[in-house]
């Protein structure tokens, strides 16, 4: 047995974690180990990904890449290859993945699993809509392969797996569409905003010429009153060399890590409004555009390995939330009210507008709004109570929770955020289960 | 070429040559050499499925580079002579890299301790497959080549009889004389022997470990390639070990004995 804890350290679970070494072995493991969840690399912050007491199938040794195709894009890659794989490896023959999330150490089929999104999803949507093919195996044996263009039956199974948190079988292959880019440049900008209306009318016309708008909003200031919008789009820049933290692929060998669990969080009701206040300070004086390499644009913190740790030992709450575009003024507005007023938070505040389009996933988050994450250090009932009044927020303006940060939300917010959920339960495996679907699922 | 490259008085290898390709730590080592700018890759060992499967994955990544597969018997002492002269004997490419040159050995077997006690069977092939035959093969290339590198893993557990896994230590134990053999042997040419010895590293084969405990393969790989390019006689990875494993053989023996571990 090994302890297993997820990004937000909130749990240590004793796990008994079983390796999947080849796609071919999958099928016997899993059926003689199951009850079970795939895991990768345990990046999403609550238990969709945990399995107290149960098994773990521990998808990281599936790390390679089976084909690439340079004329159409096309990448056929094992379940726990790294997104930070892909990028080094493509963005020097001109190609990178068209949507990525704020990490890039998560894995593919974890980001399927998700459904992630990330800064582009207006032009480009979410992880599921590159995705051209997934290999899925059920704990009774079964092999299914499905894509979005094979009707019906197959895009089914596509639209319950896009997003459906590992519980529709383990997906031992993935071809997924990666896009051409100049090479690994974008060219960047950073805007600051002072009140929430300026945000929004700042964010539109942003989108209208770049990919990639992103901001990070001051989350003690109550109704918004500072933040920092970085918006990009890629770039040729042919004369500069990519930057030296280590080589692409040995992670161990660049960047810096949180070196311990302080006894007590670092992010606190004194260091809080500090925090925030100096890195706007920070952003608004080098604000202004300029050519970054696609890392410190898209995974700032990964630049901090295990910064998780800097919560302390009780972990932290994520809370992210889409809100319906209509209402989104008010409701981030209240929102930033409610967390003012508690005093907690922390130092990430991300406020992003999405697209207006509709997921592919049936349990997939990104739908058309606006986007609020902010980190709350866990100090047990008063987190819980503040995030339960944010919950109320939510509900009342039709918003939905991330079920990728999600390890407390109530199954009532659940259902009533998630309006395809009856429709995914019919391509459950009765095999495999977690946390998170025991929690909000009921199995 | 990586910032370890620049940064140190070490040669960055052309031609690799990886026995027991298939090893999750040797897997990660030859990725980063072919990332920092190694042309050709020739890739040795008994599970052809897996040496394919690991050879289209690095064909994807480097599709410049040169990838080979050789499905060999790894025990048998002919097929070692001949893969030997094969990739190393004269008119060879990997002759012709020289100083180029490098070759990893890195298949083991590691059978748990109560197996191979209870079962003299199992205690023989842990010998075999994870002493002698590496041996074997650090012997031909030694007879064989004549510049470049030959790294061999051993095992912190090769540092110290436990009787936790003697067996297994045993048959890293033997690799460490012969490394240092020949160390002596070669002194005075231009042929490096290193000697590597990982810590506990989170693999496949550790999966069923303790997870705290146990390094990252990508740490360790980005540690052994580092040594072997600077051709040190002997590699801790991570270099903590080194420290642990000295203190760890200076404990007397009547002290020794009674701890548990």
């Amino acid at each position: 047995m090994n302890r297993v804890s997820s990004w937000g350290r909130l749990s240590d679970a004793e796990h008994s974690v079983v390796a999947i070494t080849s796609a071919a072995d999958a099928p016997a493991i899993i059926a003689s180990t199951a009850p079970g969840i795939a895991r990768g690399m345990e990046r999403s912050y609550g238990d969709v990904a945990l399995n107290a007491g149960g098994t773990l199938w521990d998808m990281r040794p599936l790390n390679r890449f089976l084909a690439f195709d340079a004329e159409s894009g096309i990448l056929t890659v094992e379940p726990g290859v790294l997104l930070r794989d892909i990028q080094a490896t493509f963005s020097r023959q001109g190609w990178m993945l068209a949507v990525t999330p704020g990490t890039e150490i998560v894995t593919v089929a974890g980001a399927i699993a998700n459904d992630v999104h990330g800064k582009n999803h207006a032009t480009r949507g979410t992880f599921a809509d590159h995705v051209v093919s997934i290999t899925l195996v059920r704990t009774d044996g079964e092999v299914i392969v499905c894509g979005p263009d094979d009707e019906p039956e197959g895009r089914g199974w596509f639209e319950a797996t896009c997003g459906g948190l590992g519980l529709t079988g383990l997906i031992v292959q993935a071809s997924i569409r990666l896009k051409r880019v100049p090479g690994p440049w974008l060219l960047a900008e950073d805007v600051a905003y002072q009140s929430l209306p300026e945000f929004f009318e700042l964010s539109d016309s942003s989108e209208l010429s770049y990919e990639h708008v992103v901001s990070w909003i001051d989350i003690t200031t109550g109704g918004g009153r500072r933040g920092i919008l970085s918006r990009a789009n890629p770039a040729a820049s042919p004369h500069r060399a990519p930057p030296a933290a280590g080589t692409p692929l040995g992670a161990a060998a660049g960047g810096i890590t949180f070196p311990l669990v302080p006894p007590v969080s670092l992010v606190n009701t004194l260091t809080l409004p500090l925090l925030n206040r100096a890195y706007y300070r920070l952003k608004r004086a080098g604000v202004g555009s300029k050519v970054v390499h696609y890392k410190p644009f898209f995974y700032p913190l990964d630049a901090i390995q295990e910064w998780n740790r800097a919560y302390g030992p009780r972990g932290f709450y994520q809370y992210q939330c889409v809100l319906p575009r209509e209402s989104g003024l008010e409701s981030v507005r209240e929102i930033l009210r409610l967390v003012a007023r508690s005093g907690q938070g922390s130092f990430l505040g991300v406020l992003k507008t999405l697209g207006d389009r509709e997921p592919l996933g049936m349990l997939s988050f990104a739908r058309p709004g606006v986007n609020l994450t902010i980190d709350f250090p866990n100090l047990g009932a008063s987190t819980l109570v503040l995030m339960a009044s944010l919950d109320s927020v939510v509900a009342e303006h039709g918003g939905r929770l991330y079920l990728a940060k999600d390890a407390r939300m109530p199954a009532s917010l659940f259902e009533a955020g998630y309006p395809r959920l009856e429709e995914f339960t019919a391509y459950r495996d009765p095999g495999i289960s977690s946390e998170l679907s025991r929690r909000l699922l009921g199995s | 070429m990586p910032a370890t490259a620049s940064t140190t008085a070490s040669t960055w290898p052309t031609d690799l040559v990886i026995v027991g390709a298939t090893s999750a730590i040797a897997e990660n080592c030859t990725r980063l050499w072919l990332e920092g700018g190694a042309s050709r890759a020739l890739l040795i060992g008994r599970d052809e499925a897996g040496l394919d499967r690991i050879a289209t994955d690095l064909r994807v990544r480097f599709p410049a580079a040169a990838i080979n597969t050789s499905v060999t018997d790894l025990l048998d002492v002919p097929s070692i002579t001949s893969a030997v002269q094969g990739f190393a004997g004269p008119g060879t490419p990997g002759a012709a890299a020289g100083a180029g040159l490098t070759v990893l050995i890195a298949h083991g077997s590691m059978t748990d301790q109560a197996e191979s006690q209870a079962d003299l069977a199992k205690a023989a092939s842990v010998l075999q497959v994870t002493g002698v035959s590496p041996s074997l093969w650090m012997e031909a290339c030694a007879d064989t080549m004549t510049a470049g590198t030959i790294a061999v893993l051993g095992s912190v557990a090769g540092d110290r009889g436990r009787r936790k896994n003697y067996i297994y230590g045993a048959s890293k134990g033997l690799i460490e004389r012969m490394a240092e053999g020949l160390q002596h042997r070669l002194a005075a040419s231009p042929l490096n022997v290193v000697l590597v010895k990982p810590g506990p590293t989170a693999t496949p084969m550790t999966a069923g470990m303790p997870a705290s405990g146990l390094a990252p393969v990508s740490a360790v790989a980005a540690d052994i390639v580092k040594g072997v390019n600077a051709a040190r006689p002997v590699v801790y990875a991570p270099i903590k070990w080194q420290v642990i494993m000295t203190v760890v053989r200076l404990i007397p023996r009547p002290v020794f004995n009674r701890l548990d571990f």
